[in-house]
């Protein structure tokens, strides 16, 4: 079998039409809370998520039958080489959204230029740390002190005084 | 490019110590080190945002402050987010935030865990109005005849956003007058008094300054002002009527008044020096010519209150409020 | 020709050193603000308002208007290069331009996504200066029953060519208008779908979901193939600029449409981005390839910018003559009307003639400066498709993340942005259509809100839809986009009558 090489189309549409179902329900389940009939006066709050809520449902129940069906032969979804590839992106990008609160954005940027550059294109760590201060430095110029937007910031930036 | 690297740091480093150094030299004052962040808790282009970019342009044109003055809107849940972010920022003596009646029906009307107890306040800056308007090609010339053909049918009345101070005023007039009243919520007030000039809606409660071109033009129509005493402004805004014509709501026979607060809050927990400073840098907007134009223009209630008295006016209201919302079965 | 003269005395204003200049610096900064995803026209005039309290108001407001001009240009550029939406209004633009990019004719898009941009604002500017007045008019006839039948014409003209399978066509669109729905409901002040966190109050920006759905999702497809860009090998000079330009006047039908389908909807007020979608779609229908569309067509291009630009021009004219702005940007502009002691509205035209029509007079010479300055840059832009991979895609993740940051000041859209991203890509490879999702996304909570005032007003009676020749037109036509695709299938039935093949949503 060749199930080793990558992630099936199957288990993915199945698990999206099951996502799917499931943010429908939601939709359903909070309407009926907040009241999802037609008052007096045209539809209330919930009537609408109500609706569409159970329109996704449907259409994902009948996503998810074509998917079941199909399951034995889809393709690939994505190969394991092609994972690899887009976590390098991703993982790196996560980090840089999941520090930006503690580090700020413009250190958390510095890093996530000076490794892409130094682990995607293979420029020396000296290059890609220069650019990614650079890059930091220009976002800071031109949010915070030209367009006066204040952008998060860590300790490094509160230290100097911003 | 190392080099370069290095003696843009030790710039930088300057910079700071430089920056670190002014409160202490200047010991008798406070003075913001940082930018200011201004938070307004509701949409660009509305009442409560201009008014705080008014302010900011007011601050560095008359350069009142040297840190700059930054207006950040959070609008979200009718305000709630920006309040929330006040909340959270106990202590932090660069944020402001300018409030609306969002101050108190949004924590009543939503549920969401705040109250103006959770900020300093600092001063009331105004007071604005409210006018009941009408299409002048409506039949109804007083805010009586209009009461009367409101109990007749079902008449619409048109505002900004839904269980806020619109709202509030349209209940309070129905429940003092028996009154039919159909409220219909808009996005934001400049809607609402265009929807009243196309005559979708019968009447609207607008903020003085959001219909006065209107008014102006012949196209609306004020009945009367849900305030205590009349408005101040005694220029003719039309060939015949100034802004001291309008009756109270009172004098039409109907007991609603209703004005909203236009007031700057920091955040809780900030020090005594700290808020000296911001209530010196809004004594000196208030004495701008551009604010009085302001002022003038939108025919502002232009009581102003600090400390204590505001305190005591803060929580009147907020009781106030609470009343009014439960009357009008608006609490979540 | 009282007008006319003021017009000229606008323009001798407008055309002094001081303001030439100041026409230029708004230019470069509005495609700065435009280029910037989240740093939208909006956001941009409202920072840099202050700024423009101490010029006169006639200098002020050129700047401003040159900004807004610089910020709608602006928007289309990452579109086509990135698949990256820097403005709501150049959503559409990706679905051709970013193909074309792809297939290494990014600068020929730039230049039809430039050229047609003016063009649609020319041609709202020419309207503005001619018949003002009765157009403001007819603004006024548009209640809530109106807004909705204009909104639901631009789901008629879009639904029904989405290419992907019905049924998940279906759960794009309603994930669309359920995530449009989180947060405050605006005609109760119920919060819904928040489940008790603070976060969601604010509901789901169309910006974020964008910004990570396009642009984020496409990193990571393009990725799979190797560490690059598409299309980088273009080849790029000026005269590019000038091919463009001659294969343009074949497509004047289309632009008058789009030109016209904008100005309407500009001063309706729905905006620039339901403006773009509908010419969109409308182009796509009347077209005889409209099955290629979404491949890299050029009238994908010219179609969504030139109704985006006349939206966003005619939209000043309610905020001129009514006060009520027709965009969000317009509504920063109007705090800096008053701000300068002017009071917009019905009397704007008669006691402040010389601003308005040097205003008026700005708006030509700016739009002119405008696309000078994009043009010459095209290049330059297209060029940016040849950074290396490893350094080009840090930055723009880097610039999404401030994007999605400045939209409603929020660490936690970043995130939000973040997730949009790996579910864009996961839709994307399991062949679910982005377009109704967004769609629906941006269009409906307005939608919705407008049915439901519509019924307030009405006391419940649906009738109100068709309750004046205005209303009912918008409808009918709105169903009849709506049944097209069964109309032209039914035809197909009928033997001898050869008709197009239209597969049905």
């Amino acid at each position: 079998m060749s199930m080793e090489r990558g992630l099936r189309t199957g288990a993915v549409e199945i698990g999206t039409s099951l996502a799917f179902a499931l943010a429908g329900a939601a939709a359903i389940w909070d309407s009926r809370r907040i009241g999802a009939g037609w008052g007096a006066e045209g539809p209330q709050s919930g009537t609408f998520p109500f609706w569409i809520g159970l329109f996704l449902v449907a259409a994902s129940i009948g996503t998810l039958v074509q998917a079941v069906r199909a399951r034995e032969e889809s393709g690939l979804f994505v190969t394991w080489d092609q994972l690899r590839l887009v976590a390098s992106v991703l993982v790196p990008t996560t980090i840089f959204v999941a520090a930006i609160p503690i580090t700020g954005i413009y250190l958390a940027s510095a890093a996530l230029v000076a490794w892409f550059m130094h682990r995607l294109g293979g420029f020396g760590w000296g290059r890609s740390v220069a650019a990614g201060l650079a890059t930091a430095l220009v976002t800071f110029l031109v949010f915070e002190i030209w367009f006066l937007v204040a952008l998060p910031k860590g300790p490094i930036e509160t230290a100097l005084g911003y | 490019m190392t080099l370069m690297g290095c003696s843009r740091r030790s710039l930088l480093i300057g910079a700071g110590a430089a920056v670190l150094a002014t409160p202490a030299l200047a010991q008798r004052a406070w003075e913001p080190t940082r930018p200011v962040q201004f938070i307004v808790p509701a949409g660009t282009g509305g009442g409560a945002d201009q008014m705080a970019r008014v302010i900011q342009g007011i601050v560095s044109k008359h350069k009142l402050m040297r840190q700059p003055m930054v207006v950040v809107n959070k609008a979200g849940g009718a305000g709630a987010e920006g309040f929330l972010e006040a909340k959270g920022a106990r202590g932090n003596p660069h944020m402001i935030v300018i409030t609306l009646s969002n101050l108190f029906t949004t924590p009543l009307a939503t549920g969401v865990p705040f109250s103006w107890g959770d900020l300093t306040p600092v001063a009331m800056l105004a007071l604005d109005e409210f006018v009941l308007w009408v299409n002048a090609e409506s039949p109804w010339k007083t805010a009586q005849e209009f009461i009367a053909a409101a109990k007749q049918e079902r008449l619409k009345l048109g505002g900004t956003g839904s269980k806020q101070e619109d709202q509030i005023i349209g209940v309070a007039m129905a429940k003092a007058t028996g009154a039919n009243l159909t409220y219909v919520p808009f996005r934001g007030g400049g809607e609402v008094a265009v929807q009243l000039v196309g005559r979708h809606i019968d009447a609207s409660v607008n903020n003085p300054i959001e219909a006065v071109t209107h008014w102006r033009s012949g196209a609306l129509r004020p009945l009367c002002v849900f305030d205590g005493q009349r408005l101040a402004g005694t220029e003719k805004i039309t060939e015949t009527a100034s802004w001291s014509d309008i009756p109270t709501a009172k004098e039409s026979g109907m007991d609603v008044e209703y004005l909203m607060l236009r007031g700057i809050f920091m955040p809780a927990g900030v020090q005594p020096a700290q808020l000296a400073f911001y209530e010196d840098l809004l004594g000196k907007v208030r004495e701008t010519q551009e604010w009085r134009e302001l002022m003038q223009q939108g025919a502002f209630n232009t009581t102003s209150l600090t400390g204590e008295a505001f305190r005591a006016w803060l929580t009147r209201e907020e009781a106030r409020h609470r009343g009014l919302m439960q009357e009008a079965g608006f609490v979540a | 020709m009282e007008e006319f003269g003021l017009l000229m005395q606008g323009f001798a204003v407008a055309l002094e050193p001081q303001n030439m200049l100041l026409m230029l610096v708004g230019v470069v900064l509005g495609v700065l603000i435009g280029v910037l995803p989240g740093l939208g026209g909006a956001n941009g005039i409202a920072i840099l308002l202050p700024l423009t309290f101490a010029m006169p108001p006639v200098s002020a407001i050129i700047m401003l208007s040159c900004i807004y001009w610089g910020a709608l240009f602006g928007g289309a550029i990452t579109s086509i290069l990135f698949n990256i939406p820097g403005e709501p209004w150049s959503v559409a633009t990706t679905f051709d331009g970013y193909p074309m990019a792809q297939q290494g004719k990014a600068a020929e898009a730039l230049t039809a996504a430039f050229t047609s941009s003016f063009v649609g604002a020319f041609v709202a500017i020419v309207m503005i200066t001619f018949i003002a007045p009765v157009i403001a008019g007819f603004a006024l006839r548009f209640g809530p029953p109106e807004f909705f039948a204009v909104m639901f014409l631009s789901f008629a003209s879009f639904v029904g060519m989405s290419k992907g399978p019905a049924l998940k066509t279906v759960c794009a669109m309603m994930l669309g208008f359920l995530l449009a729905a989180v947060g405050m409901d605006t005609v109760t002040g119920q919060l819904r779908m928040t489940f008790g966190s603070t976060e969601m109050i604010r509901g789901f920006d169309f910006l974020v979901a964008v910004i990570g759905l396009f642009g984020i999702s496409e990193i990571l497809c393009s990725i799979e193939d190797g560490l690059r860009f598409k299309g980088q090998r273009a080849k790029i000079d000026l005269k590019v600029v000038l091919r463009v330009w001659a294969s343009l006047p074949r497509h004047w039908l289309l632009a008058m449409r789009s030109a016209l389908i904008g100005c309407w909807m500009g001063i309706t007020p729905a905006g620039a981005t339901p403006a773009s979608f509908m010419s969109y779609g409308v182009a796509r229908r009347m077209s005889k390839n409209g099955a290629s569309f979404g491949k890299g067509r050029i009238e994908g291009v010219i179609a969504p910018e030139t109704a985006a630009h006349a939206a966003g021009t005619s939209a000043l004219l309610p905020m001129l003559t009514l006060g009520v702005p027709g965009s969000p940007t317009a509504a920063v502009l109007l705090g800096g009307l008053i701000m300068w002691g002017l009071q917009p509205g019905p009397m704007l035209f008669t006691e402040q003639k010389d601003f308005v029509w040097g205003l008026i007079a700005s708006m030509y010479l700016g739009n002119i400066a405008g696309l000078l300055v994009v043009l010459v840059a095209v290049p330059w832009f297209a060029a940016i498709l040849r950074v290396p991979f490893s350094i080009i895609a840090a930055i723009i993740l880097v610039v999404c993340a401030i994007g999605a940051f400045t939209v409603s000041n929020a660490e936690f859209d970043i995130t939000l942005m973040l997730i949009f991203g790996v579910i864009g890509y996961v839709l994307k490879k399991l062949d679910y259509p982005l377009a109704p999702l967004v769609l629906a996304l941006v269009l409906g909570d307005r939608t919705e809100e407008a049915f439901r005032q519509s019924l307030l007003i009405s006391e419940g009676s649906l009738g109100v839809f068709f309750s004046n020749w205005l209303v009912s037109t918008i409808m009918a036509a709105g169903f009849a986009l709506l049944l097209w695709p069964l109309i032209s299938w039914l035809r197909g039935l009928l033997p001898g009558l050869p008709a197009r093949r239209v597969r049905p949503a």
